[in-house]
């Protein structure tokens, strides 16, 4: 279980159960016995367990689910939610970026552009897509892509997934900044639909060099944040076993995000997170999709692009002129509209 | 993002010589003559060191005196997360507005350059790093609107090596999509954005605003770069090239138009707003 130092202890009682319920559903067959009650009886504690677990998961646990190495990535999601993929590859400038992957597919009938954080299923693949983090030329390569997806108004589905956007010496020269920076710019105003889900690791700028869109939806044990937990519990405490802690203040989880007016919706996981059925977590994720997607195709571009400028431009708690201020707070707990969009 | 490799990077105070006619320059370690260093706008003689200045002194070389109005004022950063860590945020915001004068990383506001109209900012590394929050995001925001609005240059001075403030988390973060968002309709309106960047300039400011000028400056020496050279130097596990992330390793990239000394930078922008006329509707 423990890869990549991820910690799942909550998990053990649940694996502890379902080990007991195998065991007698294996003891029942041999000895023929009716023992239907009770291991009926179990699973439903296991179910209830799980929801407890689920119901009581620190920010730092979600992140640890969100890192799990059972849990369903980009690939999974290309098999299972696409038709037909056709990968595009290459920035036509420096090369080719395995840690992105763009391409045409079809979506529930409707081509579109697919563009998602590779992370790998096993170590050579994720050696090959450097683990989710990309260069600029990843950033580069969709937008490359993007802009041939707004040619033909195919919508852009991304999908997120990355512990940040890799720091290198050649990634610096070859301007990781400038290329999230010109992403983030071309996806406001990009004359085509954007739906953006974080599927797992939304690593800070990494994440946003794909993340801006009509909507952002968020998987309920995803995490979206400004530096890692492990950054910020070094910057802080000098030392990065302070995670746990720097998760809970960071603010990090779907929750936190949706509460923030940022995420549009949080996508449910199976019970116990999405590795427990990636499946039904694959499927989740392409019916909220295509609820979003249904909702935003066929809007005209300048009332689209009207309706992301707000989106982002609404973003912050700030007080103005004393008393004013109140309009962040008073949205109710942690609800983070800002007084911008009243004021203005 | 940056935050991490920033944490030695201190700004050490100018130390007075006796007679108070003198000064150490704080990265060569020479005694320079203070006359000096003002005439060449906070730079050492010596080695070309360009001192830190605050916002005001900013405004004061690069804008016409007397123009300057400043906008958007009267914003005050909350404490959304509730961030209390070693030191709370809310603490730690009281301690820069105290040292600063300022009510937070960055001011905006209407002026002249060479009798040019434009809507200038500039941001302030001594306040939390230069870091962008909520209210930085809105007043570069409200900044970049109003160029949009009265069709003038827009020129933005960024000192920032805080990056995307940590203590407002994902706020933060999505400061960079406002601010950029914003970058993009003013493009579109026609607008010229002249970014001035100076030392430092790093993580979320740089994959941001900063990054996007339609000409883009730089003060000599100044870090400018995405991630810190901590952060990259603990993940590659190597010594980084000599000069690296500096303007003129930029330059070198072709990421930068020009590194201007601080004694040419306002004419250097004169010109580039002589060139570039806003044209009259869009
Ligand atoms: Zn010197």
């Amino acid at each position: 279980m423990a890869d990549n130092g991820t910690d799942m202890d909550f998990e053990g009682p649940i694996l502890e159960l379902r080990r007991k319920i195998e065991e007698l559903e294996s003891f029942a067959e041999s000895t023929e016995m009716d023992l239907r009650g009770q291991i009926e009886q179990l699973r439903q504690r296991c179910r209830e367990l799980q929801r407890e677990v689920v119901a009581k998961l620190t920010p730092w646990q979600r992140v640890q689910l969100a890192r799990h190495p059972a849990r369903p990535v980009f690939s999974d999601y290309l098999v299972q939610v696409f038709d037909d993929p056709l990968e595009l590859h290459g920035d036509q400038a420096f090369g080719d970026d395995a840690a992105i992957y763009t391409g045409f597919a079809k979506f529930r009938g409707r081509s579109v552009l697919v563009v998602g954080h590779r992370k790998g299923k096993n170590t050579k693949e994720r050696i090959a897509c450097n683990f989710g983090s990309a260069q600029p030329e990843g950033y580069r390569k969709a937008l490359l892509k993007m802009k041939l997806a707004e040619k033909f108004r195919l919508p852009i589905l991304t999908f997120i997934d990355t512990p940040g956007a890799y720091p290198g010496v050649g990634a610096e020269e070859r301007g990781q900044a400038h290329a999230i920076a010109r992403n983030i710019l071309e996806m406001s105003r990009l004359r085509t639909p954007i739906v953006c889900l974080v599927i797992g690791e939304g690593g800070s700028g990494g994440a946003l060099g794909i993340g801006v869109g009509d909507r952002v939806l968020m998987l309920e044990n995803a995490y979206y944040s400004v530096i890692s937990p492990e950054g910020c519990s070094s910057i802080l405490w000098k030392t990065a076993e302070q995670a746990p802690r720097a998760a809970a203040i960071l603010k990090l989880t779907a929750q936190d995000l949706h509460g923030f007016g940022i995420v549009d919706q949080i996508v449910p996981e199976p019970l116990g997170g999405a590795h427990q059925a990636p499946g039904e977590a694959c499927r989740n994720a392409a019916d909220a999709i295509a609820e979003h997607l249904d909702q935003i195709v066929g809007t005209a571009d300048e009332r689209l692009l009207e309706q992301r400028y707000e989106k982002v431009r609404r973003i912050g708690v700030f007080l103005e002129g004393g008393a004013a201020s109140a309009a962040a707070s008073s949205n109710g707990a942690g609800r983070a509209v800002a007084p911008g969009a009243t004021t203005r | 993002m940056a935050w991490d490799s920033f944490k030695r990077i201190r700004f050490r105070k100018k130390k007075e010589m006796p007679g108070g006619l003198w000064m150490r320059c704080p990265d060569c370690e020479k005694s320079v003559y203070k006359r000096a260093v003002e005439e060449l706008l906070q730079v050492c003689p010596e080695c070309n060191y360009h001192f830190e200045i605050s916002v005001h002194e900013r405004i004061a070389q690069l804008v016409d005196e007397g123009t300057f109005a400043e906008t958007a004022t009267g914003l005050r950063a909350t404490d959304p997360l509730e961030f209390v860590a070693v030191k709370a945020y809310c603490d730690r915001l009281e301690a820069a507005r105290k040292l600063t004068g300022l009510e937070d990383a960055c001011i905006v506001g209407t002026g002249k350059i060479a009798g040019h109209d434009v809507v200038f900012g500039a941001s302030d590394s001594r306040f939390l790093r230069g870091s962008m929050g909520s209210v930085v995001g809105e007043k570069f925001t409200r900044a970049v609107e109003l160029a949009t609005e009265l069709r003038v240059p827009f020129v933005f001075v960024s000192g920032s090596g805080g990056g995307a403030r940590m203590d407002e988390g994902v706020l933060s973060l999505m400061q960079m999509a406002k601010t950029s968002a914003a970058l993009g309709r003013y493009d579109e309106a026609g607008g010229l954005y002249v970014a001035l960047l100076t030392n430092p300039t790093m993580g979320g400011c740089m994959a941001s605003f900063a990054a996007l000028g339609d000409v883009t400056l730089a003060e000599p020496r100044a870090l400018l770069g995405f991630a810190g050279p901590g952060v990259i130097k603990n993940t590659i596990r190597a010594d980084l090239p000599k000069g690296f992330q500096r303007s003129e390793f930029l330059l070198e990239h072709g990421f930068l138009d020009m590194v201007v000394p601080r004694v040419e930078q306002k004419q250097v922008i004169a010109r580039v707003l002589d060139h570039c006329r806003i044209r009259r509707s869009a």
